[in-house]
């Protein structure tokens, strides 16, 4: 009489070593990978203190869940490989009445996790004064810096720039320049800045790529975004907000250059708008413009019905009418 | 319902629904296709543009919108359109007909001339029975808020051009507009206005458009002709030259 042994099996416990074995492995090899190899890749890049923080952000929250996917899967693999029914084998599994020790490990586990992410969530939505998002136009958190109405190299004045969208393009005002304007944006390295981001027609949203900035431009809203550029090189200036048929293509280019350099650029083009009458052709400096309304429109225009409207307004009271 | 009969329902659904995106998808291509392209060629390096814009146009559909016209140079007709190609590596010499009325701008620093050569346009206005009353005026700026003198905006974005295109002045813009498109300079009051830039050296699209709010009857001026090709918006398209 022959008899048939079944394998042998490992037992409950060892099942549990292999598997954390298995994980702690992988997980300390990829969150290395992602640390050392993937980090300094990931976007949107380090140009400015709030860049660098997004980046650190994707890295930490990467490195956080990688342990918890390569989990899954190593226990999907594993019980597929072991607990796979043999040939023959139609029986069901054992029945599980409750098993005191997973269900702590799970709520302590998924407890740990989330409290993680909350307490770093909120630590780096502080530390960095507001990770670079527009907070509206009384921000809780600033930027180390002095305001100032004129803004020299190596002071540490926060420089103020208005970015102005209307459909499809954005604009950059510098109150400390004389309320000169550009189509181009140009930002000294190393120096703290104070977006303040309107429109003068529909929503749109500032997103300075290269710099973590990104913030909505509503008409008649001073949303206020921080940032201080790191490092010299090109940011691209995108519309996040579906804003009419060209959103698509409204975008522009900006460049980080030495204070110097900024301070040479930026009295060239006053005095260049100064010379050519832009600047008195521009309104008084103010953190938002009624997009309906021209106050500066004098006796020197006359208000054709129709064409100016009545007071300035660009159409009648009646008109515009919504589609 | 039989394996057959559902396999066969789910595959008339998905042509009907694939169908439906082919024929929308088709309808607006050739739509787009359907409007003409002005081609400019080149001569000695350079080329000669030429737009009108008008109160109105002599569509059907929106006779009302104020639109662009080009001229086609072989035959010197006013093209109902907004697409035209002119060759890379060019200067582009632009002649522009204003025969619309003012409208302020919302943002005034795009009455400021800029990315033209020399960085400025030069401007004649003329009255409805010929007489010019402006003579070729050269000039980086037409304030749009000190006087009624602009009607709409030619801004290519993509190269940094944003001219501000000069209108008849207040009275002629409130009473002797001309009321039949495309316009013509016999009869109507208008300015001309003219200006050179440069294409890149690479071909591409580069869309051009008007910042006026001058979508009248819509939301604040925005949409309508100022959304539509065709209207206040185009496509200027650079090919190798």
């Amino acid at each position: 009489m022959t008899t048939t042994q079944a394998p042998t099996q490992p037992t409950g416990a060892r099942h549990g070593l292999r598997i954390f074995l298995i994980w702690i492995v992988l997980s300390l090899a990829a969150d290395l990978l992602i640390w050392f190899v993937w980090k300094p890749h990931l976007p949107p890049g380090d140009m400015s203190d709030a860049a660098r923080h997004q980046q650190f952000d994707i890295a930490v929250l990467a490195i956080s869940g990688a342990p918890v996917i390569i989990f899954v899967l190593v226990y999907f693999i594993y019980s597929i490989v072991v607990f796979r029914a043999r040939p023959g084998d139609d029986s069901d599994g054992e029945p599980i009445y409750g098993n005191t020790k997973v269900q702590v490990t799970w709520i302590v586990g998924t407890t740990v996790i989330v409290m993680w992410l909350f307490v770093f969530g909120t630590v780096e939505l502080v530390v960095p004064a507001g990770a670079g998002a527009g907070e509206g136009p009384s921000p809780i958190w600033k930027l180390a810096g002095p305001h100032s109405a004129t803004w020299t190299p190596n002071s540490n004045t926060m420089l103020e720039v208005q970015v102005i969208g209307q459909q499809w393009t954005f604009t950059y005002r510098y109150p400390q320049f004389g309320g000169m304007e550009s189509s181009e944006l140009m930002l000294p390295v190393n120096t703290p800045v104070t977006f303040h981001v309107t429109s003068l027609d529909v929503i749109h949203s500032f997103w300075a790529y290269q710099l973590g900035v990104k913030a909505d431009a509503n008409p008649q809203v001073d949303n206020v975004a921080y940032v201080t550029p790191k490092t010299l090189g090109s940011v691209t200036v995108r519309c996040n907000e579906l804003c009419g048929i060209w959103h698509g293509a409204m975008y522009n280019f900006g460049h980080v250059v030495p204070q110097t350099a900024f301070q040479s650029w930026a009295n060239g083009v006053q005095a260049k708008e100064q010379s050519d009458g832009v600047l008195a052709a521009l309104p008084p400096y103010a953190y938002t413009y009624d997009p309906t309304v021209i106050p500066q429109l004098g006796a020197n225009l006359p208000k054709i019905d129709g064409i100016t409207g009545a007071a300035g307004y660009y159409y009648p009271p009646e008109d515009p009418v919504t589609p | 319902m039989s394996v057959t009969a559902r396999a066969v329902s789910l595959l008339v659904a998905f042509l009907v629904v694939a169908g439906l995106a082919i024929f929308v998808a088709l309808y607006y291509i050739g739509g787009a296709s359907a409007m003409p392209t002005v081609h400019y060629a080149a001569s000695g390096g350079q080329v000669n543009v030429v737009l009108q814009e008008d109160p109105q146009n002599d569509s059907s559909s929106k006779p009302d919108w104020v639109s662009y016209y080009v001229q086609d140079p072989a035959t010197s007709n006013w093209v109902h359109t907004t697409l035209f190609s002119v060759p890379a590596n060019t200067r582009v010499n632009v002649t522009l007909y204003g025969y619309d009325g003012c409208t302020p701008l919302r943002n005034n620093y795009f009455s400021a001339v800029q990315g033209t050569i020399g960085g400025t346009v030069t401007v004649s206005q003329f009255d409805q029975h010929g007489k010019e009353y402006v003579s070729d005026q050269t000039t980086p700026l037409i304030d749009s808020w000190a006087d009624c003198n602009v009607g709409h905006t030619f801004a290519i974005p993509g190269l940094g051009v944003y001219v501000p295109v000069a209108s008849p002045n207040a009275q002629l813009s409130a009473n002797n507009l001309c009321s039949s498109s495309p316009c013509v300079t016999n009869g109507n009051p208008y300015a001309k206005e003219t200006f050179s830039f440069m294409t890149p050296d690479h071909a591409g699209v580069f869309r051009w458009q008007c910042l006026v709010p001058c979508g009248g009857g819509f939301l604040d001026g925005n949409s309508g002709p100022m959304q539509t090709l065709g209207y206040m918006m185009g496509e200027m398209d650079v090919v190798s030259s």
